[in-house]
């Protein structure tokens, strides 16, 4: 494709039912009303010269450069700023407007340096577009005086450099921090010529900048530059694409020269993020091509043995010879499949048709187990469907915002950045998190209610909450009536009205003022349009599933389901965790969320596929852990989920591996699962294949090859290649064509073709005869499954409690820079923020230890013990301590136990009591983890080259 | 009348005590106030002040009345509404306000008892200019005083209306002079101008619904209401009530700041022994700045203009805030205009582009004249610099976001079209005709 620049129309589109007519250089125009003549204009494809006016910016009329004439006017009006009207007369080139726009540019040259030849903004300017539109040939003031020209680049962050002798203060870098990213790192220092763009500390990198890209993107000269544009040159190619980060899924337009992406610029046409996007998806794909990408498929007799470089050919062979021996000697269930939910969709899609057609069991699972499992299932109980009901958007009509065990602003910044800006005009915000997460107080932002409970009581606080509303008649009586069940309303309502669901019984358990709970209950309960927001701080518990079903109940009940504004929506941690579970990852489930005990469901399946199905529900993740450890699970294909350091209590994960026979890892990288892995197939990053991801709000997105798959096959084709060996003879000539298949035999998919996501960019489902052009919004006239259904919510507190060898309770999450267990963002610059795992500790805990920040902690559960530095900071609570889980060298899971969700095994990440003391050096477990890392890791030279 | 017989707003200057809440009320001081709370409606109070004829003394001359007028109804609009004071006196020439300040605080604090209670507003915040250290030291006595005697507080005055007053000090920009500029600073941001509409009676502090007025207008409150709507619009002339402050400085014998008619002409505020006192002994008028540093400069042969708002608009100029500047035949137009021209390059606040690099452009195009080194084609790109930020004439045209542009360009234009002579000579004869002066040290825009 070739390159072209988002168009820009210069100020913010405006939806009005409302339109005006006008008259633009003798053209009549029809706009809607509130649109800026600028605006007008561009549609009529008179571009107006501007520089200081972007369209995802408000209007800012300060370069003086849109100047028009209007008839009836006295002066020149900027039509940036000025609205169109009906009737409006406007002249955008007349001579009196050329010279005004002339001697603009004249005096912006004469404080510019002229070396437009060698900028890496050369062609992809627009200064120099400028110059060239007004017809600029001189500058006549010489460059005596106070000049900016001989300011030195400021390059501290990793990916950009910002150049001040370029800038030529529009200040759209600073309006992009305010209004696109909400994080105002960003001002303008001095006043006239002194004017300077400038952070609140010395360099970009030590200031509050979180290199979202905003700026970076609004800067429209060479001051705010991608270093890999300044390295490689300007981009000569551009393909559509989806990130592949978190399950905000925004679309991006990865840049390239040839088949080398050059930049990743968030796209206007993604409609989960409108041109925004965050430090990760922006920047960190370097990944993609890092020197320890694996690109030739491995095979090794046992896990001592070096790894043995093979052709594809004899590693499909080999790896279906092994998975059908072990199947002839310990029977049909001892093998599995574990899907990806970094995979596509079609690439889900075909792991769970091998495994349940090919190995005949249904020992299928995903990774989304570890995640948002308890979401599937509470929300399918209560609503009907396990997905959230909202589409970002609507969180621009929401009065009240109640975030719960979510971070946003570290885990899906995108969609905390909208929710920001919404909270900038005003909506009041309810957090309901054990830690101050930035949200609680944030420029511009301040939480009206941080509800910071002991972790592990979701269940009580919801339960207090929904008391208040149901006892203080703030039950929508009406809403309720018509959209719920009736008797399961009134059970629910008698139950949670029982005083021991109060937020003064409750006081006890969750540490929250029940003052503080009555407050925020009434906020909820009275808001217009009041919608939660959750991350994992809700599934990852003994009571996920409960707690699910709680949030559901207060939405019900306050009458916040099935409009814009409102809902229950889960901020879902990876790129395709609602495409996995749509894609019929569970062992229970076939593709869309039906039971494999359905005889209907089974045989549509069985006809298409021509092979008999299982109708017992196979073994989830723990289960084959556990039934290896038992001796009767010997085999598993794990597609691209690093089992050994994502799931809870390694040294388990570990010794279930080690009693395997056969496993096969199919990644980019030789991860800590394939220290333990028989058979290795080189993965495809997202740059080299076509496919789908779907995101948190259902949205399903087009993944276009960028490149070439570095080892020949991208990760379709790969396990297309393993069912063929085991004889399936599977025959798809392009990812387009699962996508067929999918559609054939899921009823929420029936409308999705690639035809109809190249039109119209991305579809929520459900996508079929009744919404053709997919649902933004879920519920809204009557519940998926009839009528809402309240389920009974009791709270049972976890196991897992602090006692006097583990007084602590420690709970994890994500940090901005880094995502999940680092397999990319460790392998990018992104470490100049995050490079090691800390362990946050209250003051008063690290008093009692003598901590103090830097030093190095034994962090010890009964699961296992592990090392890292301590953070001692005020965000968390006393007898809270917490970490992210970014770093194999930390390998926090080491201490995480095996308690888990009771409905549907998440286990529980959350909540794990320990002890925290001054040591030394590694523990015992990192010790012999390094040495596996060693030891486990070889790789014997030469062998055949498979990469294209 | 040529010259005023009574004096109306400097009445009570100097009389002892009278910047004491017990001084100022012993003179008559709160009974304006009181009487409107006790015996008008807001929506009257506002009438009053329309048919005053009171307009506003910041610069602009816009009617007082007409500007609350634009304040939307509670019905339509119920966020709280603000009075705020512009005591930001930072034109070049103009030193009135702050001797109400000094002299007379009372006389404000009344006023904007009245027009707190006309406006509905329960807050007013007086932004003091950040220099103005004395000034703001005796206002904040007055204020304390003003409480300290039930002025106010829960209720104003015993009655039940509510007002609470705050002085806030700027930070030394002349920008924030500018009433948006002013708003964004009284809401703890940088000071650059807000893009209009909206205008601040609709949506101005913190949002909300704020009306911006001089101190001066404010402080005409009280002799308003002392003596009637009628009488204040009778002292004035033509459509601009009252009487008015002006500050006379340059080349006479006695400059000050004085309070002149309405239909008092410049002659007369330069040669009346009242005032100036004309010139100095073998000096003549070469050109006088009527109303502060950005107002275009006036030739001797417009010395007839009479002093009221409307009067300087067929000149192409204004009354502006009173600041009139008298330059005699010695006077070096090149290097006054630099002098000017050096203000408004260090005081632009840097949003718009044509004001940010134009205005040091002009500065340094300026001293290239005037040390001898420019050319005629030098003089061309000054003015283009200058009708590029606000063509003149017309005045009002500016191309900039707030009239800081304006206020820089205007100078510039007048001053070469008025006096395009000594501009030539300057370059013609390679060197300044006024000779060697002093040089001293100017800043940034050399």
């Amino acid at each position: 494709m070739a390159f072209e620049r988002d168009f820009d129309q210069g100020t913010p589109v405006v939806v009005s039912d409302e339109k005006v007519r006008l008259t633009i250089d003798g053209r009549q125009v029809t706009v809607a009303r509130g649109t800026s003549v600028m605006a007008a204009a561009a549609g009529l494809g008179a571009a107006i010269p501007k520089l200081c006016a972007t369209d995802s910016l408000e209007a800012f009329g300060s370069c003086r450069l849109c100047l028009v004439e209007i008839e009836g006017r006295r002066g020149t009006p900027a039509s940036c700023t000025t609205p169109a009207e009906e009737g409006m007369v406007v002249r955008t080139q007349t001579d009196r407007l050329k010279t005004l726009r002339r001697g603009v540019m004249e005096l912006y040259v004469s404080d510019h340096p002229l070396d437009c030849l060698t900028c890496s903004a050369n062609g992809d300017c627009e200064l120099q577009d400028m110059a060239g539109a007004v017809g600029l040939r001189e500058v006549r003031y010489g460059h005596e005086g106070a000049q900016h020209r001989t300011t030195p680049p400021d390059a501290s962050n990793p990916y950009f450099t910002f150049d001040s002798s370029k800038c030529i203060v529009c200040s759209r870098c600073v309006r992009a921090c305010e209004e696109v990213q909400g994080t105002f790192a960003l001002t303008i220092e001095g006043r006239g010529l002194a004017s300077k763009v400038a952070t609140g500390s010395a360099d970009f990198l030590s200031s509050e900048c979180v290199s979202c890209g905003a700026c970076v993107q609004a800067c429209p000269t060479a001051t705010l530059n991608e270093k890999s544009v300044i390295e490689l040159g300007t981009p000569t190619g551009v393909v559509e694409t989806t990130c592949a980060y978190c399950g905000v899924g925004c679309g991006f337009r990865a840049e390239t020269q040839g088949d080398r992406v050059v930049r990743m610029v968030p796209s206007k046409k993604g409609q989960a993020n409108e041109g925004h996007s965050c430090v990760k998806g922006r920047f960190a794909f370097g990944y993609a091509s890092h020197e320890d990408r694996i690109t030739t498929p491995m095979i090794r007799a046992r896990i001592t043995d070096p790894w043995r470089k093979v052709t594809w050919d004899e590693a499909f062979t080999h790896a279906a010879n092994e998975l059908q021996r072990l199947q002839a000697k310990y029977g049909p269930d001892a093998i599995g499949g574990i899907t990806s939910s970094r995979c596509t969709n079609e690439e889900v899609f075909l792991v769970q048709k091998l495994v349940r057609g090919g190995f005949g069991n249904n020992n299928v699972d995903t990774c989304a187990r570890v995640c948002h499992s308890p979401t599937g299932y509470g929300l399918k109980q209560t609503f009907g469907t396990s997905a959230g009901t909202q589409d970002f958007k609507s969180v621009a009509k929401a009065d009240v915002v109640l975030v719960i065990g979510a971070n946003p602003t570290d885990a899906h910044p995108v969609f905390a950045s909208r929710l920001k800006r919404r909270l900038r005009e005003g909506a009041r915000l309810i957090v309901a998190d054990p830690r101050r997460i930035e949200l609680v107080r944030a420029p511009h932002v301040e939480a009206t209610h941080h509800l910071a409970l002991k972790p592990g009581t979701n269940v009580a606080l919801i339960n207090a909450l929904a008391h208040v509303v149901v006892t203080e008649g703030l039950v929508k009586q009406q809403y309720v009536a018509e959209r719920c069940e009736p008797d399961d309303f009134e059970r629910w309502a008698r139950f949670i009205a029982d005083p021991v669901n109060s937020p003064e019984a409750m006081e006890g358990a969750t540490g929250v003022p029940a003052a503080e709970v009555r407050a925020a209950a009434r906020l909820y309960a009275s808001a217009p349009n009041a919608a939660i927001y959750y991350g994992l701080g809700v599934t990852e518990h003994s009571q996920g599933s409960t707690m699910v079903m709680g949030m559901a109940n207060l939405a019900m009940a306050t009458g916040n389901i099935g409009r814009d504004g409102v809902g229950v929506n889960p901020l879902r941690g990876q790129n395709n965790v609602q495409g996995s579970c749509d894609m019929g990852s569970f062992p229970h489930e076939l593709p869309g969320y039906r039971h494999v005990a359905d005889d209907a469901t089974r045989e549509l399946f069985e006809g298409l596929w021509g092979v008999p199905l299982s109708k017992d529900p196979g073994l989830r993740i723990p289960n084959m852990l556990d039934e290896a450890l038992a001796g009767a699970f010997k085999g598993l294909y794990v597609q691209g989920e690093d089992l050994a350091q994502s799931d809870p209590n390694t040294q388990h994960v570990v010794k279930g591996l080690e009693a395997m026979e056969c496993v096969i890892v199919h990644d980019l990288f030789l991860n800590e699962t394939a220290k333990y892995a028989h058979v290795f197939f080189p993965g495809s990053s997202f740059l080299e294949k076509d496919g789908t991801f779907t995101n948190a709000e259902r949205r399903i997105s087009r993944v276009r090859k960028v490149m070439q798959p570095l080892s020949g096959l991208a990760d379709w084709e790969v396990t297309l290649g393993l069912a063929n060996a085991m004889g399936m003879g599977l025959r798809y000539a392009h990812p387009s064509e699962v996508m067929e298949e999918i559609a054939q035999l899921t009823p929420t998919f029936a409308g999705v073709s690639y035809e109809k996501l190249d039109a119209l960019g991305s579809v929520q489902w459900p996508c079929n005869a009744q919404a053709p052009r997919g649902t933004p919004v879920m519920h809204v006239d009557r519940f998926v499954r009839g009528k809402g259904r309240f389920m009974l919510t009791e709270f049972i507190p976890t196991l897992e409690r602090s006692g006097p060898r583990f007084p602590l309770l420690l709970t994890t999450g994500r940090i901005l820079s880094q995502y999940n267990v680092g397999a990319q963002t460790a392998r990018t610059p992104n470490t100049a923020w995050h490079d090691e795992d800390v362990l946050e500790v209250h003051p008063f805990d690290a008093e009692n230890r003598g901590l103090t920040t830097g030093d190095l902690v034994l962090l010890a559960s009964r699961a296992g013990e592990t090392t890292l530095r301590a953070l001692v900071t005020e965000r968390v609570q006393p007898g809270v301590v917490y970490t992210t889980f970014h770093h194999a060298k930390t390998g926090a899971n080491v201490v995480t136990t095996e308690f888990s969700d009771w409905a549907t095994n998440c286990p529980e990440y959350k909540v794990t009591a320990v002890q925290v003391s001054k040591t030394s050096g590694p523990s015992a477990f990192q010790r012999e983890d390094r040495r596996r890392d060693v030891a486990l890791r070889q790789v014997l030279e030469g062998g055949p080259d498979v990469t294209r | 009348m040529s010259v005023l017989t009574e004096k109306v707003m400097t009445r009570d200057w100097g009389k002892p005590g009278q910047h004491a809440f017990k001084g100022y009320q012993e003179r008559g001081g709160y009974q304006q106030l009181k009487k409107v709370l006790t015996s008008m409606q807001p929506a009257q109070v506002t009438d009053e002040v329309k048919r005053s004829n009171l307009r506003g003394r910041g610069g602009a001359g816009f009617p007082t009345g007409l500007k609350w007028s634009f304040v939307p109804s509670l019905e339509k609009n119920t966020k709280p509404r603000y009075l705020a004071i512009n005591a930001d006196e930072s034109e070049p020439g103009t030193a009135k306000d702050r001797f109400i300040l000094e002299y007379d605080p009372h006389l404000l604090l009344e006023g904007i008892g009245i027009a707190c209670y006309a406006l509905g507003a329960h807050t007013c915040y007086i932004y003091a200019r950040g220099e103005f250290k004395h000034p703001s030291a005796v206002l904040d006595a007055a204020i304390a005083d003003a409480y300290a005697n039930g002025v106010f507080g829960k209720k104003l005055m015993g009655t039940d209306f509510e007002l609470d007053v705050y002085q806030v000090r700027g930070a030394g920009a002349y920008i924030c002079g500018e009433e948006t500029a002013l708003l964004e600073s009284l809401e703890g941001k940088k000071g650059w101008p807000r893009l209009k509409p909206p205008f601040p009676a609709v949506v101005g502090l913190f949002g909300c619904p704020t009306v911006v007025n001089n101190v001066e207008t404010i402080a005409a409150l009280p002799r308003i209401f002392e003596k009637g709507a009628d009488w204040f619009a009778r002292l004035g002339a033509a459509k601009s009530g009252g009487t008015r402050l002006v500050t006379l400085s340059g080349s006479v014998k006695r400059p000050g700041t004085y309070e002149v008619g309405m239909d008092t002409s410049m002659k007369e505020l330069i040669f009346d022994k009242e005032y100036g006192q004309g010139m100095p002994e073998g000096r003549s008028v070469k050109a006088v700045i009527p109303g502060g540093s950005s107002a275009p400069v006036l030739t001797a042969d417009e010395l007839e203009v009479k002093l009221e708002f409307d009067a300087f608009k067929p000149l192409q100029s204004m009354a502006g805030s009173g600041g009139v500047i008298v330059m005699d035949d010695s006077t070096c137009m090149v290097r006054s205009l630099w002098r000017v021209a050096r203000f408004y390059a260090e005081e632009s606040c840097g949003q718009c582009t044509p004001c940010r690099e134009g205005q040091p452009w002009m500065a340094r195009l300026l001293r290239k004249i005037e040390e001898g080194r420019g050319e005629l084609a030098d003089l061309d790109t000054l003015m283009q610099v200058a009708q590029s930020i606000a063509p003149w004439p017309p005045i009002g045209l500016g191309n900039t976001i707030c009239a800081l542009g304006d206020a820089g360009a205007l100078p510039v234009q007048s001053f070469v079209q008025k006096f395009r002579k000594d501009f030539e000579d300057h370059i013609t004869q390679k060197r300044c005709p006024h000779g060697d002066k002093p040089w001293g040290t100017y800043g940034e825009f050399q």
